[in-house]
């Protein structure tokens, strides 16, 4: 059987709030901000027959509450699609999302589907990381991971030293700083310049102190100076290297995507921005979980027949500045900065609602694209805890005829 | 009662189209079972949003919208002090009109994004505003009304002349006036768009965004609304109508509909400033009268008292009812078996003696079924199944032995119930409930015979089964308080009122509908003229009078009631010669069709025994009133009901007493009868507190 091609037509976010009592999104559902999404996403696609999706699919870390029940089959129903379209929801802890692209692209690709809805949702107040999660005693008595690597953030310390150990160029926290800094200002000047303006939808949203709207990333905080990011606090270890300042924070939104089969894409005259290559995922260590990317982007190459250098955009979901140094001085890319690495801004400046971000990388690699049609190829990775990393490659459409 | 104040919180939303945008939510920082209400607080509240946004140049449109579920539900009238004094009703009115008004004023466009329930002072809000937009139904706006006039009241805050300036007095004769008389019945956004209140219908799942568009639409142009220019005016013809309407409902009982169809048509006479004048004295002539007081009293006893189920035994856990019985396959117990059926979902199983009357009985359920099924009710499976599957009938006892509680609705005979209560004792479990839908037997004396009488309850129902909300539970002497507490949790589950009633002849209903017959029928002894004293008692505010009712129920019944009452009390209730006359010539209606109109048949003129007073109208009144007060206050004297308010739940669930006279203890408070009859007021200075 011949594979088919997949492409991505469009996507839209929310705004990411803040996940606290006082955040936007506090007193709104999960599965309210999906709908927000997908409505936005069938506006915008009018020549898009959503009636006729095949699968609804949303990558979630946390399966409960408001984001249980199979969220991609009662999404189906409370975003008004007819009955018919199927939905799942999926789990692959932050590449949720991405792993939503990814099925749904491979539905395409082997003649199961025409037109997928994918998206990923992360609720981080109403379902705090790890909050309801059991795992295995094995685990630990097993010494298969140490306890303390549960936590993210001292994966991320542990990286700092693993990749000296093992040979690879350091990273220090000076340099994580400066990459903070760096990828804050670029996501600022990308908002003052309105490259955010289409790809996040302003929500109404209620909250304890009446209806507000939701029409900015939340915590991204303009004014940061690397003297400031340098005395803060480093609490996953004492004189350590992680602070808030160089990670990603704790965050609410959504991010959806439509990928639809070349063929229905010609026969309804709709223009895809990207086409799905092929996607990789990739297992390292659980201590040293922010490595992921630089497998999975080594096995993405490598089973598509490309090089690193082939690539003109990389949309890399730093959740800690460290992974994201690691991944350029890995690569060989200029430090502190790289025109092709994150352009306008990446997670530590717009938030990172877990499943949500690897959806949100492919909305910001289409908008590069859009912006430098001459651009061919594109990337987007991020990590995953437990120790995982996913990326997938993208051909740039824009001005192409399928 | 806990207050819940609703504040205007003020948000500015900087729309990068139009500019600033000021979001007005009204929330009382509850869910929606404590819905939104105006009070002095939370308009003094919208003033103070109002004080920021008119200062500000740089607001350039303003969106009012409620919590989710709620926009607002009105004042809340329960608050409102039963002694208030005319100034301060008065103020009441002119508050909310100066306030409401400033939100007209506004030089910028304003939009009342109606998101959920909004009634009264909720849906006057909404009026002041440039534009409104509905959030659709199911979900969005199920509860839209100006139930002023169901309460005694009048919409004082600029609904009698907003409608009808925004919408014509057509619709605000549907809205003000017929909604509210026809059982409060409240509109649905889309009947709200059509009706033109609402400029825009939008989808729940989104509405406050798209409203928010909208108003972005309109600040940039962009947006057009086509506004039909209404004419205030109102016809003679609709003007005649209306009145009718309102005299069918409440053949002039009640003031209030009366002066709110004035306001209606006043409106377009006077200007908004004298409208809204008029308004706030005719607000506060209704707010302190003594119907507005009634109705109100009515309407805590409906809403609010009758659903703690007063009477029911504190913490006893009721029997789990897996399995119904049912004895008799009539009329009667065939409308038993379909609603318990569709209540409970359980097997149900009638018994009667004859295969005919089973067939019969399961052919009638069976109609109903499928009638209900084409309604689009229930799935044609689901009536097939209830008809043929959950609901049977036998002509044995074969399969009673598991049933959890057998109703009886055979004959009304104590030998024969006595029977069949014997033949149950043999049938069921123990533990199997017994209850008897006697609307007149004396329950004790049937259950004297088993074992255990105290499995034995009375549970009156009234017909039509499916449409009457009361029921009467009789507690016999021996009945357990298991017993109890399920009758009083099935007439929960059957969502229907419960009133306790000790076991007494006519029990509640009946024996006040008796004295009230018997006042009136007292008046024709003496030689009152049958139609006029008829009419009298119409004119009072009942919604049926004495002769409609006993032709409805049947002569022969009436005496039937007549006579046991007659047992029982024999020197208050006479049985009269004239009934026994008509019921001997098989009359079965006092009224007739004449070329005239309606009037009493005069064979039956003629068989009744009558002297040759003449009665004035108000001394009519005055006889049937002080019967009734002479009649309640024996009750509660014989401890047959617990409290007056039982009474007067009773008279308006189970014979449609009005809210306007308070069932009808209020009224013969307010009238002095009861402290001319029993020498006291049956409430204490503030009914409603009590």
């Amino acid at each position: 059987m011949e594979l088919r091609d997949a492409y991505f037509v469009d996507g839209v976010r929310t705004w990411f709030g803040k996940a606290r009592p006082d955040g936007f999104y506090y007193t709104t559902r999960a599965d309210d901000l999906v709908v927000k999404v997908m409505r936005e996403l069938f506006r915008r696609n009018p020549k898009a027959p959503f009636e006729q999706a095949d699968d609804n699919i949303w990558g979630a870390t946390c399966q409960e509450g408001d984001q249980g029940t199979t969220m991609g089959r009662t999404t189906v129903l409370t975003s008004g699609l007819p009955v018919r379209v199927a939905g799942v929801t999926l789990d692959r802890m932050c590449a949720g999302g991405m792993t939503a692209q990814a099925l749904g692209a491979a539905e395409i690709m082997a003649n199961a589907a025409d037109i997928v809805i994918a998206g990923g949702v992360e609720h981080m107040a109403h379902h705090p990381m790890g909050a309801t999660a059991d795992p295995n005693p094995r685990i630990v008595t097993e010494k298969m991971v140490e306890p303390k690597y549960f936590s993210m953030g001292v994966t991320a310390e542990r990286l700092h030293d693993w990749m000296v150990e093992n040979g690879y160029p350091e990273v220090t926290k000076k340099e994580a700083d400066e990459y903070a800094l760096r990828v804050t200002q670029r996501y600022f000047k990308g908002l003052d310049e309105g490259y955010y303006d289409d790809q996040a939808v302003r929500m109404a949203v209620f909250t304890s102190n009446g209806w507000k709207i939701a029409d900015r990333d939340e915590q991204a905080r303009r004014g940061a100076t690397i003297e400031g990011l340098r005395t803060l606090k480093t609490p996953f270890k004492p004189a350590g290297k992680v602070t808030a300042g160089n990670s990603s924070g704790l965050n609410d939104g959504a991010s959806v995507s439509l990928i639809m089969s070349g063929e229905k894409c010609k026969e309804l005259g709709i223009k895809p921005k990207m086409r799905l290559i092929g996607f990789a995922f990739e297992g390292v260590d659980p201590s040293i979980m922010g490595w992921g990317p630089v497998p999975a982007t080594e096995k993405v190459l490598k089973r598509y027949g490309m090089k690193f250098d082939d690539l003109d955009y990389i949309e890399l979901n730093e959740a800690f500045a460290v992974q994201a140094v690691g991944f350029m001085k890995y690569f060989g890319m200029q430090f502190p900065e790289d025109p092709r690495l994150n352009p306008r801004g990446g997670t530590i400046a717009i938030g990172h609602p877990l499943a949500t971000s690897g959806v949100r990388l492919s909305i910001q690699l289409a908008k590069d694209f859009e912006l430098n049609p001459g651009a061919k190829y594109g990337l987007t990775t991020m990590c995953v805890g437990l120790g995982q990393g996913g990326s997938i490659l993208w051909e740039n459409m824009v001005g192409k005829d399928l | 009662m806990a207050k819940y104040v609703t504040e205007c919180k003020l948000n500015y939303y900087e729309s990068k189209k139009v500019g600033k945008i000021a979001i007005v939510t009204m929330d009382n920082g509850e869910d929606h079972r404590k819905p939104n209400t105006w009070g002095t607080e939370a308009l003094e509240s919208l003033g103070k949003v109002l004080d920021i946004v008119e200062k500000d140049p740089e607001v350039k449109g303003w969106l009012m919208v409620g919590k989710p579920y709620i926009f607002n539900v009105g004042a809340d009238i329960m608050s409102i002090d039963p002694n208030i004094s005319r100034d301060e009703a008065l103020e009441i009115g002119r508050s909310g009109h100066s306030v409401f008004k400033r939100i007209m004023e506004l030089k910028i466009p304003t939009v009342a994004a109606i998101n959920g329930a909004a009634m009264g002072g909720g849906v006057e809000v909404a009026l002041y505003h440039d534009f409104r937009t509905i959030s659709k139904s199911p979900g969005g706006c199920d509860h839209f009304a100006l139930p002023e006039c169901f309460i005694g009241l009048v919409p004082g805050w600029g609904g009698t002349q907003l409608v009808p300036r925004i919408a014509g007095p057509e619709v605000a004769i549907n809205l003000i006036l017929k909604n509210p008389l026809n059982q409060n019945r409240m509109s649905k956004s889309i009947q709200v768009f059509q009706w033109g209140l609402a400029d825009r219908l939008f989808d729940p799942v989104e509405f406050v965004d798209d409203s928010l568009t909208f108003l972005e639409g309109i600040i940039s142009g962009e947006e057009m609304v086509e506004k039909k220019k209404a004419d205030p005016k109102m016809s003679e013809d609709l003007y005649n109508d209306a009145k009718a309407f309102v005299t069918g409902k409440v053949h002039g009982g009640a003031i209030a509909p009366y002066k709110a169809l004035e306001l209606i048509k006043g409106a377009s006479d006077w200007s908004l400033e004298e409208g809204f004048e008029q308004e706030s004295q005719a607000l506060a002539e209704m707010i302190t009268s003594k119907q507005c007081l009634a109705s109100m009293y009515s309407f805590d006893l409906a809403q609010r008292r009758a659903k703690k189920l007063p009477g029911r035994p504190e913490d006893i856990q009721s029997a789990r009812i897996g399995k119904i019985g049912i004895i008799g396959a009539g009329l009667m117990a065939s409308q038993m078996a379909l609603l318990y059926a569709q209540r409970y979902l359980v097997p149900v199983l009638m018994k009667d003696i004859k295969q005919e009357f089973i067939d019969k009985g399961l052919g009638y359920i069976r109609e109903q079924l499928a009638k209900q099924a084409k309604k689009g009710r229930m799935s044609e499976g689901d009536a097939t199944w209830m008809g043929n599957e959950l609901i049977k009938g036998s002509v044995t006892y074969d399969g009673f032995e598991d049933c959890d509680f057998v109703i009886e609705a055979v004959f009304e005979e104590m030998g024969i119930k006595q029977k069949v209560f014997g033949e149950l004792e043999e049938a069921c479990k123990p533990e199997c409930l017994f209850l008897t839908n006697t609307s007149s037997l004396d329950v004790s004396e049937m259950a004297k015979n088993l074992k255990d009488p105290s499995r034995v309850v009375g549970f009156h129902f009234f017909n039509p089964i499916a449409v009457m909300p009361l029921i009467e539970i009789i507690k016999a002497d021996k009945t357990s308080d298991v017993a109890l507490a399920t009758a009083f949790d099935m007439a929960k589950k059957l969502k229907k009122t419960p009133v306790l009633v000790k076991n007494a002849s006519g029990f509640l209903v009946n024996r006040l509908l008796l004295a009230l017959m018997d006042g009136m029928f007292s008046c024709l002894n003496e030689g009152a003229d049958f139609m006029q004293a008829d009419n009298a008692i119409v004119d009072l505010g009942f919604p049926m009078s004495p002769f409609t009712l006993a032709g409805l129920v049947g002569p022969q019944i009436a005496l039937h009631v007549q006579e046991t009452l007659n047992k029982a009390w024999p020197d208050r209730f006479p049985v009269y010669e004239g009934l026994k006359n008509l019921v001997a010539k098989k009359k079965t209606s006092i009224l007739t069709f004449t070329e005239t109109g309606i009037d009493v048949d005069p064979e039956i003129v003629a068989g009744w025994p009558r002297g040759d007073k003449a009665f004035t109208d108000q001394e009519i009144k005055d006889r049937v009133s002080e019967r009734l007060a002479l009649e309640i206050d024996f009750m509660l004297k014989e401890g047959v009901v617990a409290s007056p308010k039982d009474v007067d739940t009773g008279m308006i669930m189970g014979a449609g007493w009005p809210f306007f006279m308070g069932g009808i203890t209020m009224y013969l408070d307010q009238m002095g009868y009861s402290e001319k009859i029993a020498g006291k007021k049956f409430h204490g200075p503030n009914p409603l507190a009590e």
